[in-house]
């Protein structure tokens, strides 16, 4: 039974009175209705003309019926969402000490490279002859990644980190089948992100979850107790997602490679390691990188990101298509098997991958080069390491240090305060910071995960220091109201998510439509 | 649906409980569950005529932020659903032991009763976990 | 280094801190010998103009589609983008804002991702869709998986009018999850048969709309055909203006629409990012995948909105989940909404209006060209051509002129002989009357002798 259930319906509260407005707004805090509400029927924010009248050839099928779509001019739409970008926290305003994300800094010059009209205005079935420096860029990229990361092949097309996991498990499934020696067990850490079990579980393999020792990393006796010929791989991050570097990763490779299993490793904490340490070096067969994380593309509110997967020589044959090859002097593209014998597991997505992230990422590679990206992680691991240092006697640290570029924290600092993970996390944004990662992983109780990043100050993560401890004492001294109440001034004070779930609302419906389904 | 006494209820480790009138058994989840779970959103329950055995997945029960399987605490036949919870989770939150049953076996197996705990030992066995 | 804040001060500073003399000790835990001894061989840093010469260079080797005739489509379509979407979708709080887990400071996101939801749900004709997927392929495939889920049962029909791409994802996730899949070769100019081969096996029946070779069906017997035989009915749409023009899938009995929305606020980007739609009946959104954001109120009874049913994914569910899904395409779903709310009721239908009719104009000039045949009777702004040469041959000859021609359907189909012939080509907004002129032209002299 999973104990991880915690408050999601807040208590009410009233307004303050001296803060209530006419409009609602409170200075530069504007209210803003849905874009539904703002409809000025027969307005378009777009001039168009409408064309002469002519024989259609849409076989009786042309649209009768109105959309209900609201009409708007180009200065309304202008204003709806520059009023909603108001109400988001982002990285450019502020720290997100998010573990496991690697909320970094954005650069602007990748914006300006991806709209580059030779690479924004390309459409992806051009003749190849027209296209040789999308190729080359994407082969550019996939060379980075090889030497980075130490491993021969690359597949570029997953769309994301999840995606490229299942691309990871699927080769490696492929690969096994191709042998003759299919398998039905995968291993997974306790501590594991939650797409590990469900890409494995999706692909078919029962999940065997692996305990983590004292000092959160795996336990090497339980996982070699498990390993047997039913394995097809294990599933590890490493760094793990207690902040902490696998010491025995070296081990757990050999030994899974020796009963002919494959390893696959989540990428998704490649900033600690990038430029210092080979994936490739420590027995890896499989490993999903996250653009969107150690390689500074944009997290855009949820995407797009990019999930290219470096690959082990066996796994190699059966990467996912298309290919970009480079032979004599061009470049092509291999979309389909033309051979007998090609053994790439098949497509994965339409077209060729995420070019528009490839460009960013390339931009961000090649602005650093391999001294900057060694930097990186020597940075990031530094940050985390200050923090560990400067909050380990306020906080309580899940697992001895040092830590790598992310450290664990559980809510036993909080024990008999009254006041939760949850809470503690809501009062930092009214502090002006968005909350670490918390309650994962779920080897700790009430877990709070911290990343910093190597684009942080000094100063910013003093700031981070001086807030986070002084709440932490405000907690300790018997002060859990102003924790549960809190956020007090963020755009919304806590949500009623218990409420959305059990009454679920997914769509603006006009008033007419609403009363008529009246709760 | 009338309120057992406490007494008659029997618990399994996963936090079901049991509770016997012949040979219909009606089951549910505890109260320290609900607690555990938080406000409950959704409850996926089973086919009526569905048989299951004793520790057969059988039930899913949902709330905000975790999911969580519900076995069969013995194995029978499924010959009812407690279909208000489809409109109101929230009564297995409210009243886990009353109103929130969630299904009704005919009971295959008496014997397995004997296995399961009562309110003594599974309050005893609670308060150990934490 | 221009990203990097820490000065060696500042290092200095933190490894006191710390207690530690250098960095490498924090690095301890990494085997001596993974350690890197000696730099990777990588190239060092570089300032912003050498970076914008290399990468200039490469996008030089590039010829852009709009700066020459251009005449693709087959999944991917160039329309005029506002200025508008671009300014807004760069704005720091959408650009560089992260998944909107914490919804009080994360009101902006949540509420254009309902906004897209709905206007989702409104061009399909369906009743509720999800915050968007990677693109209309995978969505496609995620589709199949669901009403494999719905229908419990684990086979399904994918017509031939199907966008290979989509077919070729769905088969590989259906290898490795174990359903089966059953293909219609692909008929172009022929109508297509697909009630005879529903029964109580089939899960579901998947068609495009228009579909690959441009070809506009109504699906609202095969639909009625599915449901019968307890099977659902899937509807792409792989050109999201066409809806602005078309009878929506939702009015024909389509059980789950996806489609790729790159038409709406995204440029062409050789393939990606796209944005995935994906919208169903309101019974079975609990079998969707997908981010999902639902209406709500705050503690002081105002109205707000948060990510919601998180159950069916896979941070919370992890093996059960629907999918493994976690990212969806933010910032591309905030252009598309951007881009729709710009064009509204008026503009989405006019925008289509005017796409048809640069078509039809287009079909006409075509059809009067030796060597040339329209196949189609039915388009929205893509159609098929027959040539007297190989399509791929011609193609590539036009490409030296430079004409972006279309694209040949053996980029699809390589090996299949009758299909060797034949061109799809497609025209919007952007298509000028001299673009078509210079490919009428163009077509006319290689297609003599």
């Amino acid at each position: 039974m999973l104990k991880q259930g915690r408050a999601t319906r807040p208590a009410s509260s009233e307004t303050q009175p001296d803060q209530a407005t006419v409009s609602g707004n409170r200075g530069l805090q504007l209210e803003e209705k849905l874009i539904f509400e703002l409809d000025s029927p027969g307005s378009c924010g777009v001039d168009l003309e409408e064309p002469e009248v002519f024989e259609n050839h849409l076989g009786g099928l042309e649209r009768k019926e109105e959309i209900g779509l609201p009409g708007l001019s180009e200065p309304e739409v202008i204003r709806h969402y520059t009023r909603l970008s108001q109400k988001n926290y982002a990285i450019d305003a502020g720290l997100y000490p998010l573990g496991s994300c690697t909320m970094k800094h954005n650069p602007r010059l990748n914006e300006k490279m991806a709209r580059l009209p030779g690479f924004s205005d390309v459409h992806p079935l051009q003749p190849e002859s027209t296209v040789q420096g999308a190729l080359e860029l994407i082969d550019t990229v996939a060379s980075w990644l090889k030497v980075l990361t130490g491993l021969p092949a690359v597949a570029m097309s997953p769309g994301a980190g999840a995606h490229g996991e299942l691309c990871g498990m699927m080769a490696i499934r492929a690969a096994l089948e191709d042998r003759g020696d299919p398998r039905r067990r995968v291993l997974v850490p306790s501590s594991a992100h939650g797409t590990n079990p469900a890409t494995a579980a999706a692909l078919g393999y029962t999940v065997d979850e692996v305990p983590e020792r004292e000092d959160g990393r795996v336990d090497l006796a339980a996982l070699e107790a498990r390993l047997d010929r039913d394995v097809a791989a294990i599933m590890l991050t490493n760094p793990n997602t207690c902040g902490v570097f696998e010491r025995d990763i070296v081990k757990i490779a050999n030994l899974v490679h020796e009963v002919g299993a494959f390893f696959y490793c989540d990428g998704a904490n490649f900033n600690a390691l990038v430029g210092r340490v080979r994936p490739g070096d420590l027995g890896i067969d499989a490993m999903h990188l996250n653009l969107h994380k150690t390689f500074s593309t944009p997290h855009g509110g949820g995407g797009p990101g990019s999930g290219p997967v470096v690959l082990s020589e066996p796994l190699a044959a059966f990467a996912p298509f298309p290919w970009v090859v480079h032979e004599g002097g061009r470049y092509s593209l291999r979309e389909a098997a033309e051979a007998e014998g090609a053994k790439s597991f098949g497509r994965l997505k339409g077209f060729h991958g995420q070019m528009g992230m490839f460009v960013r990422a390339l931009a961000y590679m090649l602005s650093h080069g391999g001294d900057g990206l060694a930097q990186v992680s020597a940075d990031a691991v530094l940050s985390a390491n200050y923090l560990l240092a400067r909050l380990q006697d306020t906080l309580s640290v899940s697992f001895p240090g040092p830590c790598m570029h992310e450290v664990l924290f559980d809510d036993r600092f909080l024990k008999g305060t009254g006041v939760t993970t949850l809470d503690f996390a809501k009062a930092l944004i009214d502090e002006g910071f968005h909350p670490m990662t918390m309650y994962f992983p779920l080897v700790v109780h009430g877990a709070l995960l911290v990343e910093p990043t190597e684009t942080e100050s000094l100063e910013s993560l003093d700031q981070f220091i001086e807030v986070v401890i002084a709440l932490a004492e405000r907690a300790k001294a018997g002060d859990a109201e102003y924790f549960q109440a809190a956020p007090r001034f963020a755009p919304r004070r806590r949500l009623d998510e218990t409420r959305a779930a059990r009454r679920p609302i997914l769509r603006y419906k006009p008033p007419a439509a609403r009363s008529e389904a009246a709760e | 649906m009338a309120k057992k006494k406490k007494s008659d209820l029997l618990y399994t480790q996963e936090h079901e409980w049991v509770s016997v009138e012949d040979d219909v058994a009606t089951c549910g989840i505890s109260d320290y569950a609900q607690q555990q779970l938080g406000d409950v959103v959704f409850v996926e329950l089973p086919e009526v005529g569905k048989t299951v055995a004793q520790s057969e997945e059988i039930a899913v029960v949902e709330s905000v932020k975790a999911a969580s399987d519900i076995y069969a605490p013995i194995s029978g036949e499924v010959i009812e659903v407690n279909d208000a919870l489809e409109d109101e989770p929230g009564l297995v939150n409210g009243d886990p032991t009353g109103e929130g049953w969630f299904f009704r076996l005919r009971i295959e197996n008496p014997e397995e009763l004997e296995g399961l705990m009562d309110e003594d030992a599974y309050q005893d066995y609670v308060e150990g976990l934490d | 280094m221009r990203y990097l804040p820490l000065t060696d001060r500042d290092r200095e500073t933190m490894l006191k801190a710390i207690g530690v003399g250098s960095v490498e000790d924090l690095f301890r835990d990494v085997p001596e010998a993974a350690r890197l001894k000696k730099p990777l061989d990588l190239p060092p840093h570089k300032g912003e103009l050498e970076v914008e010469r290399i990468l200039g260079r490469m996008a030089a080797r590039n010829v852009p589609a709009g700066s020459v005739p251009s005449f693709l489509g087959a999944g991917a379509y160039r329309h005029h983008i506002p200025a508008t979407v671009d300014h807004l979708i760069q704005r720091g709080e959408f650009l560089t804002s992260y998944t909107p887990y914490q919804p009080e400071v994360t009101q902006g996101t949540l509420q254009y991702l309902f906004e897209f939801q709905t206007q989702v749900a409104l061009i399909t004709g369906m009743e509720v869709a999800n915050a968007s997927m990677y693109d209309g392929a995978t969505a496609c495939a995620e589709a199949v998986t669901m009403a494999n889920r719905v229908t419990r049962r684990h086979h399904a029909i994918l017509s031939g009018g199907l966008h290979p791409h989509y077919r070729q994802v769905t088969e590989t996730l259906g290898r490795f999850i174990g359903f089966e899949l059953e293909f219609c070769e692909p008929t172009p100019g022929e109508e297509e048969y697909l009630t005879d081969r529903i029964d109580e096996r089939t899960s579901c029946v998947v068609v495009q709309y228009p579909d690959f070779f441009g070809h506009v069906t109504d699906y609202s017997k095969l639909a009625e055909a599915c449901h019968a035989k307890g099977a659902l009915l899937v509807v792409v749409v792989t050109e999201i203006v066409a809806l602005g023009a078309l009878t929506p899938p939702g009015e024909m009995g389509a059980d789950i629409v996806v489609a790729e929305g790159q038409s709406l606020g995204n440029a062409l980007n050789f393939g990606g990012p796209h944005v995935g739609l994906f919208a169903t009946r309101e019974k079975l959104v609990r079998q969707m995948p997908g981010r999902l954001c639902g209406e709500t109120v705050d503690a002081e009874g105002a109205r707000g909105y948060v990510l919601t049913l998180s159950t069916r994914e896979q941070h919370i569910r992890r093996e059960k989940a629907t999918s493994n899904i976690c990212t969806n395409s933010g910032l591309c779903a905030l252009a598309f909404t951007i881009h729709l709310s710009l064009l509204g009721e008026v503009g989405y239908g006019r925008l289509a209006r005017i796409n048809h009719a640069r078509a039809v104009k287009l079909a006409e000039k075509l059809s009067a060209i030796a060597g040339v045949e329209v196949v189609n009777r039915t388009f929205f702004n893509e159609f098929t051509l027959r040539l007297k040469k190989p399509a791929q041959w011609v193609v590539e000859t036009l490409a030296e002129r430079p004409i972006l021609a279309g694209v040949p359907v053996s980029r699809f189909y390589a090996g299949h002989d009758s299909l060797a012939d034949l061109l799809l080509v497609a025209a919007t907004e952007t298509t000028t009357d001299d673009d078509m002129d210079a490919l009428c032209s163009a077509l006319e002299e290689v297609l003599q002798c």
